[in-house]
């Protein structure tokens, strides 16, 4: 079994990180994890999430969580990304390849892909 | 849903908008059976709404009235010959013991079993969102004579942490993930 002690060293590790980083987050990445989300996929693109913004050293700016049903089921899994000031950016259909590439281009590259918008996919 | 722990994962969140602040997973397998529990300390539901939580139009949801995921588990239990049961006592009537508990029985040997699926994505999954609330999971398996036991008790998590380090942060989560899937294949 993975041990205990491994805990530790994390703590160790984060101790000096943590006072950095509260506070700090400007970027929210929203996923749907209501009944309709889990149904439609959305426990992966959620990890994706996760794993890529840690792997792409983006935890100090962006922040992933979970949030309930908005009432557009058909286009679950829906992922929304809030950026300070700036009007919401709402993806449709993600899938966890998507996921990667919105964190890429949007979160690092600072623009947001309008193919996987809402917009795009009402047209 | 296309895996039991989707089913959970939707449950148990349901514990999380009852202000749970434990929610307990067990699940009890054998070669043909499996017993799910899912278990908590939030407010409750009232008699009357635990009368009607089978049927799909009554939901604590304000988007709509349709609520879906209690009707899930019990098809995906039903369908192979197996049952739900469910007990709740409000925190009205008494605040120490109050709290949730559903079970679910399934025929793991029926043709429309749904298999359990990435059960250690559905634990990271909560603990990433909602991080403030302990779990306690749960997962025996008795086949071929020998038993096997995959437990995390996030409670025991916290004490190392303390409260420096969110359960939330992606090295934590890493490390449950890593613990779980040892246990499973050890």
């Amino acid at each position: 079994m993975k041990s205990l002690e491994e805990l530790a060293k994390i703590r160790e590790r984060m101790q000096n990180k943590v006072i950095l980083r509260e506070g700090q987050a400007s970027t929210r990445v929203a996923v749907g994890m209501a009944t309709c989300g889990i149904a439609a996929g959305a426990r992966p693109v959620l990890n994706a999430f996760v794993e890529e913004v840690a792997k792409q050293n983006l935890s100090d700016k962006v922040t992933v969580s979970q949030t309930g049903c908005i009432g557009m089921c058909r286009f679950e899994p829906i992922v929304e990304v809030f950026e300070g000031d700036n009007e919401r950016v709402t993806y449709v259909k993600v899938t966890p390849e998507m996921a990667k590439e919105i964190v890429e281009k949007h979160l690092k590259g600072g623009k947001p892909i309008a193919e996987y918008t809402i917009g795009a996919a009402e047209k | 849903m296309k895996e039991l722990s989707l089913n959970i994962l939707d449950i148990a969140q349901n514990s999380i908008t009852a202000e749970a602040d434990l929610v307990e997973i067990t699940l009890n397998e054998t070669e043909t059976e499996l017993e799910l529990s899912i278990k908590d300390n939030g407010y409750g539901m009232s008699p009357e709404f635990l009368a009607s939580v089978h049927d799909p139009f009554s939901t604590t949801r304000t988007t709509r009235k349709v609520g879906l995921g209690i009707p899930l588990l019990k098809l995906a239990a039903e369908q192979t010959g197996g049952h739900i049961e469910l007990t709740s006592v409000q925190r009205s009537v008494d605040p120490e013991n109050c709290g949730t508990e559903i079970k679910a029985f399934f025929r793991k040997d029926h043709l429309d079993f749904t298999p359990i699926g990435d059960i250690v994505s559905t634990v990271t999954t909560l603990i990433q969102g909602f991080p403030e609330v302990d779990y306690v999971f749960t997962h025996r398996i008795c086949e071929a004579g020998s038993e096997k036991l995959v437990a995390l008790d996030t409670r025991e998590m916290r004490i190392i942490l303390g409260d420096d380090v969110p359960l939330s942060d992606p090295m934590v989560l890493m490390w449950v993930r890593q613990t779980l899937e040892e246990q499973y294949a050890g």
